[in-house]
């Protein structure tokens, strides 16, 4: 792509990853999203907290397009991508994991990396078996060593245990330069030991890398990210750092109280 | 496998791994000697046509193990190879015949065939499951009753006759022994393929895309173009099997590509299994024995049930076809080995 093509893309707002306007999502009469506006920078780390069913996920399958906005606009670092098929929004550098692990689990754990190598790179359609020093597998590896998971590299994904299939929905993501990427409850179900390693991760990640996670454990939300916001039915209704927003009266009314109370 | 073992103290992942190559060796030393002991009858008419069937229900071991696409339109594409064979090259119905060699006509006809099969996928890779196969069984009917009714390009119900396989490097592949090679040698080669082919970027793409697709489009494939291309390769082996099936037959009619033939197809695949490409070659042995025999057996009137019950047997007893029988009665066949690749 031509230098000045990508430039009259960016509409002079290029240093945010991600910009949301108006975005809005209607399932028949149920309003699951509606007037999101949002801006994250580039290698920002911010966390969505919310109640279950407040529209989180959909706010994720919006940016993705596993499910298209109904109204509104989303652009990614300038580009407006609204309109285009989720392959094309990942190639572009955008990432995202599930809050229920989707996985392949008829194939290895080095063989669903290595795909999520080779899916944003090229010969995607390759009839040939990838070498041992193949580019995307060597990628593969590190990402394997990166999460843990050496030990498991040829396990098949299906005899994985449930700690160990989170930490591969997060190597998936990490796969083959993201420049942001959308975690959905990546510590749901995991034991403390495996909470400390992800928020190590997490932490760990090159700085250029931003983004956002949904985390209903306070613990981790607030120890990776320098920035929260709260969403309530479907809107945005407070943001702030993390110690405003664990302050603050009206986030634990509806938040903590309604989770611990 | 067990006394094997036993022999071999040092029973390595590599020695393990040597055995499945081992049980290869046998299969084709087998089936290479087969013709010195085998009648024309047991070379031609089990023999080639097992092949041929085990070819067709290949193509759909493929689209259906690898990719989770069961298709009913497998027949329907090896019947556009075959059609074309029969218009491109010649016949005696007096009707179109260019007179093509076979080497031009038998390509082409294969390459009509896999644009025909993308076709039918583009048009049914947009549903899943119990809708993939609505949507190919309503191609089949459709072609089949085209095919019987359409006169200026099919010859209506009568179809084309006169069709005969070629003759090349000085040996003519009517013999039985001749004709019995060819199709062991397409077969193999298609096999193999499938076999390398499972383990190749394509190959783990197919089973990522079967096992989920919505996380494929999370990692950038553009899943609808991959399973296309998967029923355009598919379309070249059921293509290739239209050839042979046509070369073997002489003749081809709407009755070749019918919606029993269709299903014939898809018990086959089944009945062998669809985790491993060995599945349909065995079950269309089986099936070409039963539908050989059967008569013989139990009549001419119920030799369909008998078929129908086998299938209701094995399926019962093993969801993995004969597949899944050979790992019961054999532990150390075990479900590692019916990974793909190995």
């Amino acid at each position: 792509m031509a230098e000045n093509d990508m430039a009259s893309r960016l509409q002079g707002t290029g240093a945010y990853a991600l910009e949301l306007d108006g975005v809005a999502r209607h399932f028949g009469a149920l309003v699951a999203l509606s007037g999101i506006n949002m801006r994250i920078a580039a290698g920002e780390r911010r966390a969505v907290l919310g109640s279950n069913g407040a529209g989180k996920t959909t706010l994720f399958n919006a940016v993705t397009g596993d499910f298209l906005p109904t109204a509104g606009r989303i652009r990614f670092f300038g580009e407006d991508i609204t309109d285009l098929p989720p392959h094309e929004r990942i190639r572009r550098g955008l990432r995202r994991t599930y809050q229920i692990s989707q996985l392949f689990k008829g194939l290895s754990v080095l063989d669903s990396i290595f795909l999520a190598c080779r899916g944003v790179s090229r010969r995607r359609f390759s009839l040939l078996r990838p070498r041992l020093n193949d580019v995307n597998r060597v990628q593969a590896e590190s990402i394997l060593h990166a999460v843990h998971l050496d030990g498991d590299r040829d396990a098949l994904v299906a005899t994985l245990s449930h700690g160990q299939q989170r930490q591969l929905e997060i190597a998936l993501a990490l796969a083959g330069a993201p420049r942001f990427i959308l975690f959905d409850e990546p510590a749901a179900g995991l034991s403390p030991t495996e909470r400390r390693d992800l928020v190590a991760i997490l932490n760990g990640l090159p700085k250029h890398i931003g983004y956002v996670i949904i985390e209903h454990d306070l613990d981790v939300a607030l120890r990776v990210s320098e920035y929260v916001s709260m969403m309530h039915n479907g809107r945005l209704f407070k943001e702030g750092t993390p110690q405003e927003i664990e302050a603050d009266p009206e986030v634990q009314e509806i938040y903590l109280g309604g989770k611990h109370g | 496998m067990t006394i094997s073992l036993q022999s071999t103290p040092v029973a390595t992942q590599p020695n393990w791994l040597d055995k499945i190559g081992a049980g290869h060796i046998l299969l084709g030393i087998a089936l290479v000697l087969y013709p010195l002991v085998a009648s024309d009858f047991f070379l031609t008419q089990i023999g080639g046509y097992s092949l041929i069937f085990g070819m067709l229900g290949l193509s759909l071991m493929m689209l259906a193990g690898y990719g989770g696409m069961v298709s009913l339109a497998q027949i329907t594409v090896a019947g556009i190879a075959a059609y074309c064979i029969a218009i491109f090259g010649d016949n005696n119905s007096h009707l179109l015949g260019f007179g093509w060699p076979w080497w031009i006509a038998a390509p082409v006809a294969i390459l009509i065939a896999a644009i025909a099969s993308s076709l039918i996928g583009w048009i049914s890779v947009r549903t899943e499951g119990i809708y993939t196969i609505m949507i190919t069984l309503a191609i089949a009917t459709a072609t089949f009753y085209f095919a019987q009714q359409n006169y200026a390009i099919f010859n209506g119900h009568s179809g084309y006759a006169g069709i005969r396989a070629p003759a090349f490097w000085g040996v003519n592949s009517r013999d039985p022994k001749a004709f019995y090679y060819l199709c062991l040698g397409f077969s193999v080669l298609a096999y193999a393929a499938i076999l390398y082919g499972s383990r190749s970027t394509f190959g783990l793409t197919l089973q990522a895309i079967r096992d989920n697709p919505r996380r494929m489009r999370a990692l950038g494939f553009n899943v609808t173009a991959h399973k296309v291309f998967a029923w355009f390769l598919a379309g070249i082996i059921g293509g290739l099997g239209g050839v042979l099936l046509v070369w073997f037959n002489g003749r081809v009619s709407p009755g070749t590509i019918g919606v029993d033939a269709a299903i014939d197809v898809l018990i086959i695949a089944v009945i062998g299994g669809l985790r491993h490409p060995i599945g349909p070659f065995l079950g269309a042995l089986v099936v070409v024995l039963m539908q050989t025999f059967a008569i013989d057996l139990v009549g001419a009137e119920r030799f369909n049930t008998l078929i129908g019950l086998v299938f209701l047997v094995i399926v019962f007893i093993s969801p993995d076809g004969i597949l899944g029988l050979w790992a019961k009665f054999k532990p150390n066949f075990s479900q590692e080995s019916l990974r793909p690749g190995r």
